[in-house]
């Protein structure tokens, strides 16, 4: 369960939502600029005030009070036990493929933190990688190793910001059923902002449709997206 | 060729660097990493001993390091000896002067390090610290070799803060440049010619390595 508050300025641009997301996994959905990476931002801890912003936000998580700008609390984004993964990988260049995914397991001995490695590159499928460099990656091998890292820490709450733009379909889809089964082993709840009506359909979600920084619409995806699939299907059958 | 003041010189400016990087480092983070409020004001501050007349710089140095001022006083009180006309005080002088040597290299490479390798090390649970010592400092290696390389030969050069703040004792504060200053003053034109050329060399040397540095990791990066 993730209450949440927000009333955040930026130059011309408002985002105002305020929702109770209780889904296990919840897809973010709206055209580019409608305010879905600030929100995720927000609710990673990160951007916390810019000169010429204002930003006021009421942020829960399961019984735990993450932000609270009326009563000055923001909690630091490594404390919040959630990890966020955008489609910018932000692998570290200048260590391991290996290195990266321990670089948030600090907390573990040598032996139990090669171990949770070996792990989180195995559920990627990406376990020939562990030793390159994150400059001789592809695109999708960069965007998986920068999930396993976050997801090494076991958070409990995952932002996904577009996380598998740079995977081609059908890779996508493997790896979204492999996640989410690893999701719901771990008990995490996920909210995944997305452009794409397909990621959006593709699983058993509930979906915030936002536009220009307003949250439209929450509920089920067939219910949210039904006017979106049906144009979609109308395309597909003028084009056939 | 004075070697005295040569080995003097030589342990300035390792010492000045060695107190530069380790006060830059952190000063050139709060810089980049910190919110925005005091930050032109600490650039302007870091940036001043550039711009500064040296004389100037050496004789506030010598006012302030002097008995005159309850600062100099107490330091008189801890060391037992004023700061003024005594190598300790060279440092703390080479320190000042030498200090946007330092820190502007620093913060150009701290601010052009990915603000999402940032914001992904704090989430991972990094603070300032780890930030600070294992992303920006590998990161901006070759910045902080060139702020090293920059303070040490810009110590080695140095002389109105010198001559005002240290006087000229030999063993104690008499520097390279005062020696090249002293013999051309007695008219012994052969003897600066070496003191300079040995100036000049280092520098020449420090540069043409810290260049082919930059060039061979841009070929390797293309």
């Amino acid at each position: 369960m993730l209450e949440l508050a927000i009333d955040a300025r930026r130059g011309s641009f408002h985002l105002k939502v305020e929702c109770r997301l209780a889904s296990p996994w919840t897809v973010i959905f709206g055209p580019s600029g409608a305010g879905k990476s600030t929100l995720l931002r927000i609710l990673a801890g990160l951007d916390r005030s810019r000169p010429g912003e204002q930003v006021q936000a009421r942020v829960q998580f399961r019984d735990r009070l993450l932000t609270d700008t009326g009563q000055k609390l923001w909690i630091v984004p490594g404390q919040r036990a959630s990890a966020f993964v955008t489609q910018h990988p932000a692998l570290f260049p200048h260590l391991s493929v290996t290195e990266n995914v321990a670089f948030g397991l600090r907390h573990l001995d040598r032996a139990a933190r090669a171990e949770r490695v070996r792990q989180m590159l195995a559920l990627v499928d990406a376990e020939d990688l562990a030793d390159r460099r994150p400059q001789h990656l592809s695109g999708g091998q960069a965007q998986r190793i920068a999930l396993a890292r976050a997801l090494a820490r076991t958070p409990e709450l995952l932002l996904l910001d577009e996380p598998f733009s740079a995977l081609d379909g059908v890779a996508s889809d493997a790896m979204l059923a492999r996640l989410q089964q690893w999701l719901r082993a771990h008990r995490v709840q996920a909210v995944l902002a997305t452009h794409d009506v397909t990621d959006a359909l593709a699983t058993e979600s509930e979906v915030l449709l936002l536009q220009e920084g307003r949250q439209i619409a929450l509920g089920p995806a067939k219910d949210v997206l039904a006017a979106e699939r049906s144009r979609m299907l109308a395309r597909l059958e003028s084009s056939e | 060729m004075d070697w005295q003041a040569f080995l003097l010189s030589l342990r300035l400016s390792a010492l000045t660097t060695a107190i530069l990087l380790a006060l830059s480092v952190p000063l050139a983070a709060w810089v980049v990493l910190g919110r925005a409020r005091w930050r032109s004001a600490v650039e302007a501050v870091a940036t001043l001993p550039l711009v500064l007349p040296p004389t100037v710089l050496g004789f506030f140095l010598l006012v302030l390091l002097g008995p005159r001022t309850v600062f100099g006083r107490a330091i008189v009180a801890v060391f037992g000896h004023p700061l003024a006309f005594s190598f300790s005080g060279l440092v703390v002088g080479s320190v000042i002067y030498s200090l946007p040597f330092a820190v502007q290299p620093l913060v150009a490479g701290f601010a052009s390090v990915d603000s999402s390798l940032v914001d992904a090390a704090r989430l991972l649970g990094a603070g300032h610290l780890r930030v600070v010592l294992h992303l920006l400092v590998p990161l901006a290696r070759r910045s902080l070799i060139t702020a090293a390389v920059l303070s040490f030969l810009h110590t080695m050069g140095e002389f109105g803060v010198v001559l005002m703040l240290g006087g000229d004792i030999p063993g104690a504060t008499r520097t390279l440049s005062i020696v090249l200053y002293n013999q051309v003053e007695n008219f012994d034109y052969a003897a600066a010619d070496r003191t300079a050329l040995v100036l000049m060399g280092m520098s020449v040397v420090a540069l043409a390595f810290l260049y082919s540095r930059s060039q061979t990791r841009g070929a390797g990066r293309a």
